[in-house]
């Protein structure tokens, strides 16, 4: 087993008993939930006669089925209104602070967390859902959780658990223009597969992550889930601790050397012992788009698909399914296929420098007549903060639509879904048959900057091209 | 809390690579606050055509009818966390699924509801589907104690489950509510002990 690391560090920190099953008990920091995985759990306490254990270290928020352009209550939906009312009565019953509406920090839950410092060096997290991943690029430990387990949290703020083997992926290098965090992370999981961290922590490092923002590094351990690893983290370093200063729930100035030094001494050590390494040069790294229903099915921009015989022969029921789903064929060209919708946001790239991005490369341009186009900001301040610097004026001048802050088409639990067959360039993080609310409609997962070329062209871009003409 | 040492019943094959949480139960079922209705929707858009007539997929085939043991290749119920997934497949009658590999956190959330997921090799998860297409009404019986998928009465493989969950399953104790609240002073001391709950 590793030895040594933030992983090892994290969970004796917060090991409370081993239990009679050979699990660990492990005592949780951070408590997020929000509106579609906690009712169930809620009710299950309260049939209990229990209490939330630790009110002060649970936050609520609403984003699964929130409508993105009018919020107006009651919704349209009466099912999404009923969920909707009953988190509200859930945390005033319960004592649990909430971040609605109209708080001005509502927004997607991995969003809000590090944006008002929720997530800090050291934790564990547990949220009931699987994106948690997202906040181990603070050097936390943060799992996704079914609702029984929801459940086992607030009502004991700790977690029956497993421990996990620790695969350090390091990424040397730097990476191209027009290359992003959200192609690196699609890099490895293309690299590693979907299954390859079953079992496993992945800590990711290297000279890459270490130029990383908290941002980029947020979109990588976001989709840490989908390479099958529960948990995705970065070391906690000077980025981090820059990110962290003045926020609501940071440590204040006062207390803010102790708890750097504390935050620090929670990184891996320099000798730390792994159960596996894998080494990455980011120069390789091309802008990545997946043509498949799974997340490893991708090929950087400029290549072909794969051949069906390239494949390990188990792989081969997959790639068939993923072919006919897609209505793409092998060796076609990915550049130049066809896309219905264009969709911008979700906790893998609604974050502002997301739509800086965006918005840089449709600044001027005009989104294809063949395109519904939309931008979805990852929360509140997101939304606020992209309308201070005109972003949204530049989105909608070049014909996107502007939306207000939810989960949106990522799977589309709320009004933005695709229509029958149509496809997508999406900015979200699956590509799952169905995931963006139509059984027959398609997905192809990119960067954000990639969404936009696809936007403007009306099919399948290198946004490099673009960046050369800006 | 009940021990769970043995399943019996018949098996129902779905095959696979990749079979995702959100293919298990599209996202719209989620909009409901309760589990009561979970058991209509497991599969829902790979069995169901835009009409609602069934399109031929096993858990719809008469052959099937009853079976309780879910057949499953590899990483099945990967992507979202939603816990609908094993409730759907539980309401529907599945209480085992035997794969080639399981998403963790599906196969977590599977051991809170009581349902075991045991693991085996491709080769005899392949002979596996083929009996059970080949002879549906076979009786197969899961042994948590020994380890062992018996058909018919006969040994027929060893089976590997994660030894925690095993454990959980055949101590009754997989509902860990009661368990983790035993230790709520230690959880306590716990806690008090970590500098960014004191603090700093």
């Amino acid at each position: 087993m590793a030895k040594g690391t933030l992983y090892n560090k994290v969970w004796d920190s917060h090991a409370v008993e081993k239990l009679p099953t050979g699990q660990t008990q492990l005592f949780i920091g951070l408590h997020l939930i929000h509106e579609v995985t906690s009712p169930q759990a809620f009710d299950m306490i309260a049939e209990k006669g229990l209490k939330v254990a630790f009110p002060d270290r649970t936050f609520a928020t609403v984003d699964h089925i929130v409508p993105t352009k009018s919020q107006a209550r009651p919704f349209e939906d009466a099912e999404a209104e009923q969920m909707m009312g009953a988190i509200e009565s859930n945390v005033k019953k319960f004592g649990v602070p909430f971040f609605d509406f109209k708080s001005g920090n509502q927004g997607i839950v991995h969003i809000i967390g590090p944006e008002m410092g929720l997530t800090q060096p050291g934790m564990t997290i547990a949220c009931g859902d699987s994106h948690t991943s997202t906040h181990g690029a603070f050097g936390t430990l943060a799992f996704g959780i079914g609702t029984t387990q929801v459940r086992d949290v607030l009502a004991t703020q700790c977690l029956a658990m497993d421990e996990l083997k620790v695969r350090r992926i390091n990424v040397n290098g730097k990476l191209n223009p027009g290359v992003y965090a959200k192609d690196v992370t699609l890099y490895i999981i293309q690299k590693l597969g979907v299954k390859g961290g079953i079992g496993y922590a992945y800590e990711y490092g290297g000279t890459a992550f270490d130029a990383m923002t908290m941002e980029e590094r947020m979109t990588v351990c976001n989709m840490a889930i989908e390479g099958g690893a529960r948990v995705g983290y970065v070391n906690p370093d000077q980025t981090t601790f820059d990110y962290l200063k003045g926020r609501k729930y940071a440590p204040g100035a006062d207390k803010w050397n102790k708890a750097v030094t504390y935050w620090k001494s929670m990184a891996s050590e320099k000798d730390a012992e792994f159960d596996d390494v894998v080494n990455f040069n980011a120069a390789d790294i091309e802008p990545v788009v997946t043509w498949g229903i799974t997340p490893d099915q991708s090929v950087g921009v400029n290549a072909k698909l794969p051949s069906v015989n390239s494949f390990s022969a188990d792989e081969v029921k997959t790639v068939e399914l993923a072919y006919k789903h897609m209505d793409l064929k092998p060796g076609q060209a990915i550049k130049g296929t066809p896309i219905d919708v264009a969709f911008i946001g979700s906790c893998t790239n609604g974050r502002i420098s997301d739509l800086r991005e965006a918005a840089k490369v449709a600044k001027g341009r005009k989104v294809s007549k063949s395109v519904r186009a939309f931008v979805v900001p990852g929360s509140q301040q997101v939304k606020a903060q992209a309308e201070k610097e005109g972003l949204d004026k530049i989105f909608s001048e070049a014909g996107f639509e502007w939306r207000a802050a939810g989960c949106s088409m990522c799977l589309a639990m709320n009004p933005d879904k695709l229509k029958g067959h149509e496809i997508s360039a999406s900015s979200s993080n699956r590509n799952f048959i169905g995931r963006q609310g139509s059984k027959e409609g398609r997905t192809m997962l990119m960067s954000p900057a990639m969404v936009v070329a696809a936007a403007v062209a009306g099919t399948v871009s290198d946004v490099r091209d673009l960046m050369k003409t800006s | 809390m009940n021990k769970i040492n043995q399943i019996e019943g018949k098996a129902v094959p779905v095959e696979g690579n990749d079979i995702d949480t959100d293919r298990i139960i599209p996202a719209r079922y989620l909009k409901e606050i309760t589990f009561t209705n979970m058991g209509k929707y497991p599969f829902y858009d790979e069995r169901f055509d835009a009409q609602g007539k069934p399109k031929g997929h096993p858990f719809d085939l008469p052959q099937f009818a009853g079976s309780n043991i879910l057949l499953v290749n590899q990483n099945f119920g990967c992507g979202s966390s939603r816990e609908h997934a094993p409730q759907s497949l539980m309401r529907w009658g599945i209480k085992a699924v035997i794969g080639e590999s399981f998403a963790e956190i599906f196969a977590g959330n599977c051991t809170m509801l009581g349902i075991p997921t045991a693991t085996v090799s491709q080769a005899e998860m392949a002979r596996l589907q083929a009996l059970a297409k080949e002879k549906p009404q076979t009786k197969f019986l899961l042994d948590l104690d020994k380890k062992v998928l018996f058909s018919e009465g006969k040994e027929h493989l060893k089976f590997d489950i994660h030894e925690s969950k095993r454990n959980a399953l055949v101590n009754g104790t997989w509902d860990s509510t009661s368990l983790l609240l035993a230790n709520a002073p230690k959880t306590s001391a716990v806690a008090g002990k970590l500098p960014y709950v004191s603090g700093f």
